[in-house]
């Protein structure tokens, strides 16, 4: 078993390992320094932990256990106390991953519109599964659970900025990109920044490029349409991808990308039977 | 289709309050929220006692907009006072049930709204110390909240004395890091002190022993969101809106098979019927076979039942499920079905 498989594993056996090596002694000043920072925000230091841990995670892009034993450190706990809270939350990577943590809504609404489909396109395009890295170490792909942007389905996160309203071809296309180093722009929040960086804001430190606040605007489409429509406008029919302006409502509902919800026969599509649908049986 | 919301027009059906001016430039910021009436409700707040706020609140009728529809005034009066420890405010952000995504969008365009919301909440309660527990898969909205915070900090509306007599006032921006059990409020609570977001057996309720065992009051973002506009335009003016028992407006969110999915905010007691009208129907003109709100126990509506109001305590339905064909009509989770 290589070294890879064993890590993915998540499960030891054996003799227990050595202690985990310490940070440089430099590396160690200064997240000793952000993380005094950190617990002075909390009436008791313990809150801190959560916080601490997407800094460990931005040091080295996984929460190691160098990175645990800090946290353990730091705030006067064991190392198992850390490790049982690391391992709850599913933004902690265990192991060392990609730049770019891609993830795909597949919970109800995105998997209606289309997320499931894209979600296993781009398993095939990248050729990983569920949690696995490219082999140039560009990009993680994982399913994600819901994002609070279901007016935007299907929604991708890419280190955890909204792609909305994407397709198969749009989400390629986005991995592409990704992969060859090119300039991707998130439909809401700010320029791409590598998940390290991610990783920083995320410990409450926030984010110092200029323009990364205001990126994306203050709303997107969809969270407008009823304002819109307070005010007496009258916007397009509906809110229309912004990579593909051309996808949504023309395609014809059989060609959806998520076949489970293709046409069904309903009362409105038989009107001369309104309490619901009939089979030919009870035709008769 | 009834002839009565064929006659009503969305401009009447819809009242933009929180999302009155999401589509202006840079409506996150200070001096936008500020031209639109921000922190006057806050002003009109700080000049009343506490005790006369949370009666205020109270007799609003505004209910938690987090799901369960408790009354926010009530929530507040459960606070023991006096009792020589600190008081709690946190702000539930953890935003995660399929379907619903109205506190994510209004973090991002007008998080001014809900710091002015927990200034007078917290003047309220009586706290010096409030946290806004967000979930960390939204990282546009945490950029937002700090930025949101850092001007009211530099504003004067927390910091020193920021609550007059009442003391200091600090707001904890927090992250969370995935974990979907944590929107649960003893979840939160024991994330937010730094361990696994597991629910804590209840008694004693947060109010009395919440974070760091002490009396904390834990409101969704947008029930917060709410009492600025509340302390503003007045009590009466909220319960011009929605019904006796759920007054007032609230975000919904359609999305799914609607030919315009997204957030319009109305008075409570809309029909399912009528926001899917609002939202250009469902199956690209087919109308629906069926909707489903969003929740822990969404019930199906079959388009005979989409007429009924919905409110925060009544079910838009009768409890049977029915399996949504076509459309996915979700709205925030709000009412239950059945006992």
């Amino acid at each position: 078993m290589s070294a890879h498989e064993t890590a993915r594993g998540d499960v030891q056996l054996g003799i227990p390992p050595m202690p985990a090596p310490d940070y440089p002694p430099e590396v160690r000043t200064r997240l000793e320094t952000d993380a005094a920072e950190v617990i002075s925000r909390y009436p008791d230091s313990r809150s801190a932990l959560l916080p601490l841990l997407h800094l460990v995670q931005s040091e080295e892009g996984h929460v190691t256990r160098t990175g645990m034993q800090f946290c353990a450190d730091v705030l006067g706990l064991t190392t198992a106390e850390v490790t049982a809270v690391a391992t709850f939350y599913s933004m902690y990577r265990r192991r060392p991953s990609g730049d770019y943590q891609v993830g795909v809504c597949t919970n109800t609404l995105c998997a209606v519109m289309g997320g499931d489909a894209i979600f296993g396109a781009l398993r095939e395009h990248l050729g990983v599964g569920n949690g696995e890295t490219t082999a140039d170490g560009k990009v993680t792909l994982e399913h994600i659970e819901c994002n609070a942007a279901c007016d935007f389905a299907p929604v991708l996160m890419v280190n955890w900025e909204f792609f909305d309203n994407q397709t198969i071809e749009s989400a390629k296309r986005l991995v592409d990109d990704l992969r060859a180093g090119n300039e991707v722009i998130p439909t809401r929040g700010a320029p791409l920044c590598d998940f390290k960086q991610t990783a920083r804001v995320l410990a409450g430190f926030p984010d110092q490029r200029p323009g990364s606040v205001e990126a994306g605007g203050s709303a997107g489409p969809a969270s407008l349409v009823g304002l819109k429509l307070a005010k007496g406008e009258r916007g397009p029919e509906t809110v229309v991808s912004p990579r593909h302006p051309e996808v949504p409502h023309e395609e014809p509902v059989t060609t959806h990308a998520s076949r489970h919800d293709a046409p069904q026969p309903s009362s409105a599509s038989d009107p001369h039977h309104p309490a619901g649908p009939v089979t030919e049986g009870d035709e008769s | 289709m009834t002839e009565a919301v064929d006659r009503t027009s969305p401009e009447k059906l819809l009242t933009p309050v929180l999302s009155a001016f999401w589509d202006e430039d840079e409506s996150w910021t200070l001096d936008v929220y500020r031209a639109h009436g921000g922190y006057r409700g806050l002003a009109k707040a700080l000049a009343m006692p506490p005790d006369d706020v949370i009666a205020y609140v109270k007799e609003s009728g505004l209910r938690g907009r987090g799901g369960a529809g408790f009354p926010t005034g009530m929530k507040w009066q459960f606070i023991p006072q006096g009792d020589d420890k600190p008081h709690y405010l946190v702000v539930n952000a953890d935003e995660s049930e399929p379907g619903t995504c109205k506190d994510i969008p209004l973090l991002l365009a007008n998080p001014h709204s809900l710091v002015e919301g927990i200034v007078i909440a917290c003047h309220a309660i009586r706290s010096n110390h409030a946290f806004i527990y967000l979930r960390g898969e939204v990282v546009p909205v945490l950029r937002r909240l700090h930025a949101a915070v850092a001007e009211a900090y530099a504003a004067g509306y927390l910091g020193k004395g920021a609550l007059g007599d009442g003391g200091d006032l600090d707001i904890t921006v927090h992250a969370g890091a995935g974990a979907y059990i944590c929107g649960e409020e003893t979840a939160l609570l024991d994330s937010l002190e730094g361990r696994r977001g597991q629910p804590r057996l209840r008694p004693p309720f947060p109010a009395v022993a919440g974070l760091y065992a002490c009396p904390t009051v834990v409101n969704n973002v947008e029930s917060i969101a709410s009492v600025p506009a509340i302390m503003d335009r007045g009590k009466e003016w909220f319960r011009s809106m929605g019904s006796e028992k759920s007054p007032g407006f609230t975000l919904y969110s359609l999305s799914g098979h609607v030919a315009r999915p997204g957030q319009y905010e109305a008075p409570l007691g809309i029909t399912l019927r009528e926001l899917l009208q609002l939202g250009g129907g469902c199956g690209r003109g087919t109308g629906s076979s069926s909707g489903r709100r969003a929740g822990p126990r969404p019930p199906c509506s079959p388009r005979s039942t989409s007429t009924s109001p919905s409110t925060t305590r009544a079910s838009w339905a009768p409890g049977r499920c029915w399996a949504p064909r076509r459309s996915s009509a979700s709205t925030k989770r709000r009412a239950w079905c059945g006992p």
